[in-house]
């Protein structure tokens, strides 16, 4: 059982869930991640492989963190996969692998959860969205889409798991120098930064401010907000 | 059986609100319930976990099918009883 807080990150082998992990464990938290891919383990992080859509991999992951840390302060949902193409050039494949990790696994990972955290009755689950929901950007079809289907969990489990004492918010970053961009050409993320209000691409320290305004102790009366870096709106 | 009676011990304590009975025919969803809907969630989520203990298996018992069913296997305490040991033959 961990007297230190406890904190679960999925997506955390690489990009934005790698730091993460690397600031959470250096402010002395037992940090558990998740990922399709192997990592190291190292002390104050350990390192499980799934795919955070197989719902029997993730209740098995649960009843590991039930039985050898005994609680769940933190979820951060930050696994993620793009699909940045035309809709009549998007397979049925990627529409299915997009939906399945960001829809399906927030789903999935906030309920199970959910059972851990409301024992304490407290708990924080911090998902991830993205700006290109409310800039509703043309090429990105169905990720928008799973990400704006992350913001209703948001707010609806919000409401569901106040009573447990769980709080629900989402960050939605506008793009951070991540593989997830790395395909995108210059021009469209060009094209994309000049519809924020500040024009620059998001930092990992953006990301981290937010998380931990969402993760501070002053913050339970937060919860169902999605905070839109770069200026952007909802 | 048994499973879902040591729950119920645990969830009288827990939620005073509540005394369940330790008998087959308690209700436990429908009709004549005593508890609520999120009373019900709660103990579900209790049995599970239970089980998952007990067994080694992670059950999610409210699936589609059982949700589908037209004679709830979450009726009584007996009806549960009868499905989650149908769930784990499935399952072994």
């Amino acid at each position: 059982m961990s007297s230190q807080n406890v904190m679960l990150i999925t997506g955390s082998r690489k990009g934005i869930g790698r730091r993460l992990v690397e600031y959470y464990t250096g402010k002395g938290w037992q940090v558990v991640g998740c990922s399709r891919k192997s990592a190291e383990d190292f002390k104050g992080y350990r390192h499980i492989c799934l795919d955070v859509s197989d719902e029997k991999a993730v209740k098995d992951l649960f009843a590991m963190i039930r039985k050898e840390y005994g609680r769940l302060d933190v979820l951060v949902n930050n696994a993620g996969v793009a699909s940045m193409n035309h809709s009549l050039l998007t397979s049925m494949e990627t529409v299915q692998k997009v939906l399945n990790t960001n829809v399906v696994g927030t789903f999935l990972f906030c309920r199970e959860a959910a059972k851990l955290m409301k024992k304490h009755k407290t708990g924080r689950i911090v998902n991830f969205s993205t700006v290109a929901v409310p800039l509703k950007l043309q090429g990105e079809a169905i990720y928008a889409s799973s990400k704006a289907a992350v913001v209703s969990l948001t707010q609806v489990l919000a409401g569901e798991f106040a009573e447990y004492g769980i709080t629900v918010n989402a960050i939605g970053p506008t793009p951070v120098k991540t593989d997830l961009i790395n395909a995108v050409p210059d021009e469209k993320i060009a094209d994309l930064l000049k519809q924020q209000i500040i024009g620059r691409l998001g930092t990992f320290d953006d990301i981290i401010n937010v998380m931990d305004f969402f993760l501070n102790p002053a913050s339970g009366f937060i919860t169902g907000q999605v905070i839109y870096l770069g200026g952007v709106s909802g | 059986m048994n499973v879902i009676y040591d729950v119920i011990d645990d969830f009288n304590e827990e939620y005073s609100d509540y005394h369940l009975e330790k008998t087959p025919n308690t209700i436990l969803f429908g009709p004549g319930r005593q508890l609520d809907s999120l009373g019900f969630v709660n103990l579900i989520v209790a049995v599970e976990e239970r089980l998952c203990d007990e067994t080694g298996q992670s059950l999610t018992l409210a699936d589609e099918k059982a949700m589908s069913r037209q004679n709830s296997p979450f009726r009584t305490i007996a009806t549960l009883s009868e499905y989650i040991q149908s769930r784990l033959e499935e399952q072994s």
